[in-house]
């Protein structure tokens, strides 16, 4: 089976193309239509059960299987940067190790468990949107299956590409409403900037390597890391760009929270367990090159260690119960990159696993009461609903304890995990920087504090006490059908039982979950040096603490008959910090003032001249009376306006040369184009002497 | 006599060769579309010669069938189709780029030259080389038909596709417009 | 002895006159023409290359180009027929309905 990895993606791309290209033209039955899906993704999992079972059975745990399906990009022969002659040719192969076997589970896994979901959460929609979601959910599918099994960069980027394609068509599913279609732009906008990022470090791979094999790569440095070390530093940076953005880290984290525009199903699927996970992946799957740069490393735990806590923070004052989790899932990935920062890419990898389960769990059940509330997700208008909901009550409880990191919930193992490593780090000095990962360990137990908080606000604000929403809604709530129950259940089960997975604090053998992931991403660990095991239980038992006094807190505040008191009184003595707070710290604000209003003002400028002059050689008079009145508008801006007109008359001028070219005469682009041409092959004769 | 059996090869060269520049130039130079293509069509004829002449038979009847058959006809077929009416008048050129196209394609003809110049050394490769699979001596249709379906099948088969979808695509443009005379 | 030479200054002689063609010529069928000069001097370099280095690689791209250029054609001259039930011509200067 392990030979028929490649089927693994094919099943469900094959679903994707029977009902996006049939089922959706000819109108099925949603029976028809959610058959075809889970038999796609029911069979993936099957496959990649029986794959990875094969593979652990004759390959062995410890070593990687690498399955070529043809030769993608017969590139040749050429000399690397770093002086070796290389045969660049890259393969379509898939490759399950360790890592990918995880990674490979859980998606298929969560991902049939969602299919099973979004039959009973969709039933209300129209036969042929039904058929389109689940054609995009199996594409999705498809897409992160390529891009954990990808045996080198080149497959991976397929995989990323493919998994923000259909991001994007998920979250613009309900593509009538503006905000919607806006929402599902903004994340395709925003990633592709980490995706640049991402390709150019591919492009930088090729030039050192001459290849981006992941085992052809590992064993490159392998062999000599001392050559290596100054690619490894801007290489690594790159990448992380790249996670940066499909992990919805800081900078980029501001498509996540808009992403919740989509269904709930596919946050749960897409923005919570699978595809943002994607980012923490990369790095652990290229953890040879994070490896060789410190300051890599150290740029991937302080971004991780600020957003866990600055999403955190906004998680605090959300009213929107998906909001909640979106903030959540940004903070928790930033727990992630911090560990794999730490130089615990396997204790990463274990946060990924467990959150997986939780997360998914959380969104679901968001979800199921959603669809309960009739659309609404405004947990003001919620509340009381334990009694409505029972099971989805219970696995909420689970989840919500599992992300609080309350042992003996999987989130605990996880969380503590990381907070582990990062403060051997801390206290070993990793690199030199262990005061700064000093200051990320505390930042990571505030986050935590914090993390416990909001989440039991939520729990309190939307199942406990009275319900606060319409008579109508009042009257509607119900417990959701049992294909979405089930799929609660079984996630809530694993979010307790998947962290037994990886028990760190009893001792390197029953951390079972970090000894598999050994191989393909061993954890960094400072030279002689070991927390003791009297100080790493009084850690477990701070963090533990910790989180139950976020939880207390929580409680405090938001239930029981003087519920909201506390909240209320807090905002009126504080009304600043609880605005900023709510709105996110204007961050949307400033990137809508910034990025997005200058490239409109560049398209503004541009079409404005684009316009402006019509008749242009045609009406010699015409065109100067513009052109005299555009030079004195231009001496009025400079200089009343100054500098910043400046930039704007920049954009002008440019526009103007620009503008010549965009004349309308098929031809005259046939002369630019030959232009271009002829300056190519100067170039090239140039550069070739 | 002997001086052409000596020479036959360079002959046939040159004479195919300005029977290509010429059928180019009249491509260019013709006012009337069913000239062009005609000299268009010599130009194909000649490149097929050339293909000969390069030992490249299965390819020189490929341009033959394809190209001075299909092609060609299909100009031909869409140039009656039009009708003379639709065709431009006067003038035939668009007459402000003429200089700049002529000086820009002098400039990359000397710089494609130059490129060129210095890129080949050494006499051509043995013929029978390019007949030879796994050691074996074939005809050179035989020859291209293996690389064709061994070495790059994946490749020759992506090209069908694009050239089924070339085909679905010129029909979806050249039928009647839905709506008007109804679907078509 | 005709050499390499020979056949890749053709090519670039045919391939020039097509890239001076398509730009200065009005009549779209021609430009389409002018095209095909261009692919057909690819093909020339392909083959003198193929012939040169004793590879069939070269012969069985120029197969791949002639597909393409067939595929090509086949398009663009449903356009012109698009065109002209559009418009009534093929003249390209009238088709320039952004002009500025």
């Amino acid at each position: 089976m392990k030979d028929l990895l490649w089927l693994i993606p094919l099943l469900p791309l094959l679903g994707a193309a029977v009902n996006g290209l049939v089922g959706n033209r000819r109108g099925w039955s949603k029976h028809a239509t959610s058959g075809v899906a889970l038999a796609a993704s029911g069979l993936a999992l099957l496959a990649a059960l029986a794959a990875i079972a094969d593979w652990a059975a004759t390959v062995g745990t410890g070593a990687a299987h690498v399955d070529r399906v043809f030769t993608w990009i017969p590139a040749g022969f050429g000399h690397t940067t770093g002086g070796l002659l290389a045969n660049l040719s890259v393969d379509f192969s898939l490759r399950i190790d360790a890592l990918s076997a995880v990674m490979l589970f859980f998606v298929t896994f969560v991902g049939f468990l969602i299919h099973v979901y979004s039959v009973g959460y969709m039933h209300s929609e129209e036969e042929r949107p039904y058929a389109r979601y689940f054609a995009y959910l199996n594409l999705f599918m498809f897409a992160m299956l390529t891009l954990v099994l990808g045996a080198n960069l080149a497959v991976l980027f397929v995989g990323w590409e493919g998994v923000g394609l259909c991001s994007y068509l998920l979250i613009g599913f309900y593509f009538e409403k503006d905000w919607c279609a806006a929402a599902g732009k903004k994340a395709f906008i925003v990633n592709r900037i980490g995706d640049f990022g991402f390709i150019l470090a591919i492009f930088w791979t090729v030039k050192v390597f001459g290849t981006v094999d992941f085992g052809a790569l590992q064993g490159a440095i392998a062999a000599d890391p001392a050559r290596f070390a100054a690619a490894a530093t801007p290489i690594a940076l790159l990448l992380f760009v790249g996670a940066v953005g499909k992990s919805a880290q800081l900078p980029l984290y501001v498509w996540l929270p808009d992403a919740m525009a989509g269904p709930t199903p596919v946050s749960a699927l897409i923005h919570a367990a699978t595809m943002v996970t994607a980012g923490v992946y990369m790095v652990a799957r290229t953890n040879f090159f994070f490896r060789l740069s410190p300051v890599a490393m150290l740029t991937v735990a302080l971004v991780g260690g600020l957003t866990a806590v600055f999403a955190a923070t906004i998680g605090l004052a959300q009213n929107d119960i998906k909001k909640v989790l979106a903030y959540s899932t940004v903070s928790q990935l930033g727990y992630m990159f911090l560990a794999a920062g730490a130089g615990a890419f396997a204790g990463g990898m274990f946060h990924v696993f467990t959150h997986a389960f939780f997360k998914a769990c959380l969104f679901l059940g968001a979800g199921s009461v959603i669809h309960a509330c009739s659309g609404n997700q405004d947990m003001r208008t919620m509340g009381g609903l334990k009694k409505h909901m029972p099971t989805t009550y219970w696995t909420f409880v689970v989840a919500t304890l599992a992300l609080a990191g309350v042992p003996p919930f999987a989130g605990f193992f996880s969380k503590d995990e990381i907070l582990g490593k990062v403060f051997a780090a801390a206290s070993g000095d990793l690199n030199g920087f262990g005061a700064v990962y000093a200051v990320l360990w505390v930042l990571g137990l505030a986050g935590a504090f914090m993390t416990a908080f909001y989440m039991f606000r939520a729990v309190h604000m939307t199942f406990h006490g009275e319900f606060r929403g319409s008579h109508e809604q009042a009257h509607h709530l119900h417990e959701s059908p049992r294909s979405m129950t089930v799929p609660l259940q079984v996630l809530a089960v694993g979010s307790v039982a998947a962290g037994f997975l990886g028990m760190g604090m009893f001792g390197p053998r029953v951390n079972w979950f970090e000894r598999l992931l050994h191989p393909v991403a061993a954890t960094v660990e400072v030279e002689g040096h070991h927390v003791g095991a009297g100080l790493e239980w009084s850690l477990i038992a701070l963090s533990v603490a910790v989180a139950l006094s976020g939880i207390w807190f929580a409680t405090r505040w938001y239930f029981g008959p003087q519920a909201f008191a506390r909240p209320r009184r807090f905002a009126e003595r504080f009304p600043g910090l609880v605005a900023t707070v709510a709105n996110k710290y204007y961050v949307d604000e400033a990137y809508n003032a910034t990025a997005v209003a200058g490239t409109m003002k560049l398209a503004q400028a541009s079409w404005e001249f684009d316009a402006r002059v019509i008749d242009g050689t045609v009406n010699g008079a015409r065109h100067l009376t513009v052109g005299t009145s555009f030079f004195s508008g231009l001496f009025d801006l400079n200089v009343v306006d100054g500098l910043v007109n400046l930039v704007a008359a920049a954009y002008g001028w440019a526009s103007r040369a620009l503008r010549r070219v965009q004349w309308g005469v098929v031809q005259g682009y046939a002369l630019v184009m030959t232009v271009g041409f002829v300056l190519m092959v100067a170039a090239a004769l140039w550069l070739g002497r | 006599m002997s001086w052409f059996l000596v020479h036959f090869a360079q002959l046939v060269f040159y004479v195919m060769a300005a029977c290509v520049i010429a059928g180019a130039v009249g491509v260019i130079a013709f006012k009337s579309p069913v000239h062009a293509a005609l000299s268009l069509l010599a130009s194909f004829l000649g490149v097929a010669g050339l293909f000969v002449l390069m030992e490249a038979e299965f390819l020189a009847a490929v341009q033959v069938l394809v190209y001075a058959g299909g092609v060609m006809v299909l100009f031909l077929f869409v140039i009656m189709l039009v009708k003379a009416r639709a065709i431009p008048r006067e003038p035939q050129y668009v007459n402000r780029l003429v200089p700049a196209a002529v000086g820009l394609g002098v400039v990359l003809a000397l710089l494609l030259g130059a490129g060129m110049w210095a890129s080949v050394t050494g006499a051509p490769a043995d013929a029978a080389a390019l007949q030879r699979v796994a050691g074996v001596q074939l005809g050179n249709t035989e020859a291209v038909g293996w690389s064709l379906y061994r070495d790059y099948l994946l490749p020759f088969e992506v090209v069908s596709i694009v050239l089924l979808v070339a085909m679905i695509g010129a029909i979806v443009l050249g039928r009647k417009e839905p709506g008007k005379e109804g679907r078509a | 002895m005709i050499t390499t030479t020979h056949y890749l200054v053709l090519s670039l002689i045919l391939f020039t006159l097509g890239v001076v063609g398509l730009m200065v010529r009005r009549n779209f069928i021609t430009v389409l023409m002018c095209i095909e000069l261009m692919l057909n001097a690819a093909n020339l370099n392909f083959i003198a290359f193929s012939r040169q280095l004793g590879d069939l690689t070269g012969q069985v791209f120029a197969v791949f180009v002639i597909t393409i250029a067939a595929a090509e054609a086949a398009i663009g001259l449903g356009i012109i027929v698009a065109l002209v039930r559009l418009k009534q011509t093929t003249d390209l200067d009238r088709v320039n309905v952004m002009e500025g």
